[in-house]
C-alpha cells in the first residue's frame, strides 16, 4: 500500500513527507561541507562560523535584522510551498512579489489614509496585485494548456521591467538623484519607532511590525491545507490529479484557486520587503532572487507552512549574518554555497532514508 | 540603404545574443528528452562563464577557456546526475541546488583569485572568441553585419543541425528519447536507462557551460556574478517554446535572440522606454504561445525518478 501511494504521488511526493532528522543532518553536512571548503581556500572556517554567528546574535538589533530579514522570504516561502502543495511548481514567485511591492508602494505613496487603515489598505493591494499576477498564468495553463514554469519565467521578467519602468515615471521618482522611488508615506511603513533610548537601542532602527504579518499567513494557510474543504481538494489534485477528478473535484478550478492564493502570499512578501524594510523600490539591475529563496525555504520545510517560519527565519539569519563577513574577508557567497549543499542533501534524503528503512527490515 | 544597415545590424545583434541561449536550449533538450528535468542550466552557465573567463585570463587561448567552461558546466551535470539518476531525487530540489552552488562557488573563487572582487578584470581581445569573416567587407557595411560574428554563432547554428540527426537519426538518440517516455519498457528491452540519463544530464551541463562561457568570452569580456541571471531560464522556456525539439529551440531562441536586438538597438533611439521595449520579448513568447504553438507535449517520463530497483 506504501508502495502505490510512492508510485502515485510523483514529482512532489518526497516535498510532502515531513522529514525532520533528515532536513537536520543535511544542514550540520551543508555547514561541514562550507568549513572544508573555507579551509582548502586558505580561511579559518571556525573564525567565519564565528564571525557569522556573531553577526546573527551577538547583539540584540542584530537578531531583530535577521528577522526583518527573513519576513519576506517567509511568505515567499509559504507561496512555492502552497503551490508545492497543489502539485504544481510556482517558479513566478518573484514576479509576484515584485508587482506586490509595486503596489503597496503605489498606494503607499499616493493614499492618504490613517495609520493602521493605510497599511492594512497596502498590504490588501500587494496581495490582489501578486494574486492577479499568478492567475494570468494560471488561466493560460488551464484555459490553453501552456505550461506554468514557462510563462512564469516570462511573467517575471515583465514585473522586473515593469517595476524598473516604475521607478523612472516622474510622479513617482524620488526628488534628486538616486534611481528609487518616493519614500511611502509615514502612515503606511511598518517600521516600529521608539523614543525611549533603552528599547531604541534594544531593537535598533530596523525594527518592523511585518514578522506579523508572516506568522498570521502561516497560521491562515496552515489551517486552509489542514482543516478546510478547499485545503482538502488542493491536496487532493497535488496527490493524484486523476483520483481527484475521479472523486469529483475540478482540478483546473482548484490549480486556479491555488496559484491564485499562492501568487497573494508572495505579494505580501513585497509589500512586507516594502513597507517593514526600504520604505521604497529602487531600480533593479538584476532579479533580487526572494521568489528562489522562497523556493529554497519551501524546500528545507517539507512544505509545511508552520516550518516555512522556521526555515525562513534560518534563512533571512544567514542572509544577514552572511552579509557581514566581509569583515573577517571571508566571501559572504559562502553562505549561498552552505545553504545549496542542504538543499543537494535534502534532495537525497529520501533515497537514503529508504536505504536506511530497508537495512533495518533486512536485520 | 538605411532600412538595409538597420536590418544589418538587426541580424548581427540577433547573432551576438542568440547562441548562449541556444547552446545551453540544446544542453536542456537532451536532458528534458532524456527525462530528467534541469533546472541547474542557469547556475551551470554562471560557472561556465566563470572559469571561461579565468582560464582565459590564465592561459590566453580563447578555445582551451571555452572548453573549460564547458567542462566545469559539465562537473555540475554530474553531480544533478548523480542526486536525479542514482539517488532518485526530485528533479526540482536538485536543479535548484545546482542554481546555488554553481554561482556561488563561482564567486566564492573569483573573489579568492581576484584580490576579492566579484568581477574578474577584463579580457585582452587576444582572449576573446574571434570572428569569422573579420576583416573580409569594409567596417558598416550591411554584409559585414550579417557575416561578421562570433565563430561560436556559426558552430552553434551546425550543432542544431548535428543534434537533430543525433536525436532523429541514430540509436543513440532513438534511445534517449525512449527513455524520457518509458523507463521501464526501454530496460526490459535492455536499454541501460541510467547510463542514456547520466550521459544526456551531463551534456546538457556541458553545452550549458559552453553557453555561459561564451558570454564572457565574446560578448561581455568579463565575468561579473551578473552576467548569466535569467538567461538560463530562459533557455529551459525555449525548450518548452520550442515543444523539446532542438529545432524548435532554434526558432525560438532566434526569436528571443532578435528580440534582444531590437531591444538594444531601440534603446540606443532613446524614445520609447528601455524598460518598456525590454518587456517585448516576454509579452510576444506569452502571445505566440497562445495564439499559434499552444500546449508542448512533455516527455510522459519527464521530472519522474526511475529506480531499476521497482
Amino acid at each position: 500500500m506504501k508502495k502505490n501511494k510512492e508510485n502515485n504521488a510523483g514529482l512532489f511526493s518526497h516535498i510532502l513527507q515531513a522529514n525532520i532528522p533528515y532536513t537536520l543532518l543535511s544542514i550540520i553536512i551543508g555547514f561541514v561541507v562550507g568549513a572544508v571548503l573555507l579551509a582548502i581556500a586558505g580561511i579559518d572556517p571556525i573564525a567565519t562560523f564565528g564571525a557569522l554567528a556573531d553577526g546573527i546574535f551577538g547583539k540584540s538589533k542584530y537578531i531583530v535584522w535577521s528577522i526583518v530579514y527573513a519576513t519576506p522570504i517567509i511568505l515567499t516561502g509559504l507561496s512555492v510551498a502552497f503551490s508545492f502543495q497543489t502539485g504544481v511548481f510556482n517558479i513566478g514567485a518573484e514576479g509576484q512579489f515584485v508587482v506586490g511591492s509595486m503596489a503597496a508602494c503605489c498606494v503607499g505613496i499616493f493614499c492618504n489614509l490613517p495609520k493602521p487603515l493605510h497599511i492594512l489598505v497596502c498590504l490588501l493591494a500587494a496581495a490582489l496585485a501578486g494574486g492577479i499576477w499568478s492567475m494570468f498564468v494560471a488561466i493560460l495553463k488551464v484555459k490553453r494548456g501552456i505550461n506554468e514554469v514557462l510563462s512564469f519565467i516570462m511573467f517575471n521578467w515583465i514585473a522586473y521591467y515593469l517595476s524598473n519602468y516604475l521607478v523612472n515615471i516622474p510622479a513617482i521618482h524620488k526628488d534628486g538623484d538616486g534611481e528609487a522611488t518616493k519614500n511611502i508615506a509615514e502612515s503606511a511603513s511598518m517600521l516600529m519607532k521608539f523614543d525611549d533610548k533603552a528599547l531604541k537601542a534594544f531593537f535598533g532602527t530596523g525594527a518592523s511590525f511585518s514578522i506579523v504579518v508572516a506568522l498570521i499567513a502561516a497560521i491562515v494557510i496552515a489551517f486552509i491545507l489542514n482543516k478546510t474543504t478547499l485545503g482538502y481538494k488542493l491536496k487532493a489534485v497535488g496527490f493524484n490529479r486523476f483520483a481527484a477528478e475521479y472523486g469529483g473535484i475540478s482540478s483546473n478550478r482548484e490549480i486556479l484557486t491555488a496559484l491564485t492564493i499562492s501568487g497573494m502570499l508572495s505579494g505580501l512578501g513585497g509589500a512586507c520587503q516594502v513597507m517593514g524594510m526600504g520604505q521604497r523600490i529602487s531600480q533593479f539591475s538584476s532579479q533580487e532572487g526572494f521568489g528562489f529563496q522562497g523556493i529554497t525555504v519551501a524546500l528545507i520545510a517539507s512544505s509545511n507552512p508552520i516550518g516555512c517560519i522556521f526555515s525562513g527565519l534560518f534563512y533571512g539569519a544567514m542572509k544577514y549574518g552572511g552579509s557581514k563577513l566581509t569583515l573577517v574577508n571571508a566571501p559572504s557567497e559562502i553562505v549561498n554555497i552552505i545553504m545549496g549543499t542542504i538543499i543537494f542533501f535534502i534532495a537525497i534524503a529520501p533515497a537514503i532514508k529508504k536505504l536506511i528503512l530497508r537495512g533495518r527490515k533486512g536485520n | 540603404m538605411d532600412i538595409l544597415k538597420n536590418l544589418g545590424l538587426l541580424i548581427n545583434a540577433m547573432m551576438t545574443y542568440t547562441p548562449p541561449l541556444l547552446l545551453a536550449a540544446l544542453g536542456s533538450c537532451f536532458s528534458e528528452r532524456s527525462g530528467v528535468v534541469n533546472i541547474g542550466i542557469e547556475g551551470m552557465m554562471t560557472i561556465g562563464a566563470f572559469v571561461g573567463a579565468s582560464t582565459a585570463l590564465t592561459f590566453g587561448n580563447p578555445w582551451i577557456a571555452f572548453l573549460c567552461g564547458g567542462l566545469a558546466g559539465a562537473l555540475f551535470g554530474l553531480l544533478h546526475a548523480i542526486a536525479c539518476v542514482s539517488f532518485q531525487a526530485d528533479q526540482t530540489i536538485s536543479g535548484t541546488a545546482v542554481n546555488f552552488l554553481a554561482p556561488g562557488l563561482a564567486v566564492f573563487i573569483c573573489k579568492r583569485l581576484y584580490d576579492n572582487s566579484t568581477d574578474t578584470p577584463a579580457l585582452n581581445a587576444s582572449m576573446k572568441l574571434p570572428k569569422f569573416f573579420d576583416g573580409v567587407f569594409p567596417v558598416g557595411s550591411f554584409w559585414n553585419n550579417v557575416l561578421c560574428n562570433y565563430s561560436v554563432a556559426y558552430l552553434s547554428i551546425i550543432l542544431v543541425a548535428v543534434i537533430w540527426f543525433v536525436f532523429y537519426k541514430t540509436r543513440f538518440g532513438m534511445r534517449l528519447r525512449a527513455v524520457g517516455e518509458s523507463p521501464e519498457a526501454c530496460e526490459t528491452l535492455g536499454v541501460n536507462v541510467y547510463r542514456v540519463r547520466y550521459l544526456c544530464v551531463i551534456l546538457s551541463g556541458l553545452l550549458a557551460g559552453f553557453g555561459g562561457a561564451y558570454v564572457t568570452l565574446a560578448t561581455v569580456s568579463q565575468f561579473r556574478p551578473i552576467v548569466i541571471v535569467g538567461q538560463g531560464f530562459m533557455a529551459i522556456a525555449a525548450v518548452i517554446f520550442g515543444k523539446f525539439k532542438p529545432q524548435g529551440a532554434m526558432w525560438a531562441c532566434l526569436l528571443f535572440g532578435l528580440c534582444n536586438g531590437i531591444k538594444v538597438l531601440a534603446t540606443t533611439s532613446n524614445t520609447v522606454s528601455p524598460n518598456l521595449i525590454s518587456m517585448i520579448p516576454y509579452i510576444v513568447t506569452i502571445l505566440a504561445l497562445v495564439l499559434f504553438v499552444g500546449t508542448a507535449r512533455v516527455p510522459a517520463a519527464n521530472g519522474k525518478p526511475y529506480s531499476k530497483a521497482r
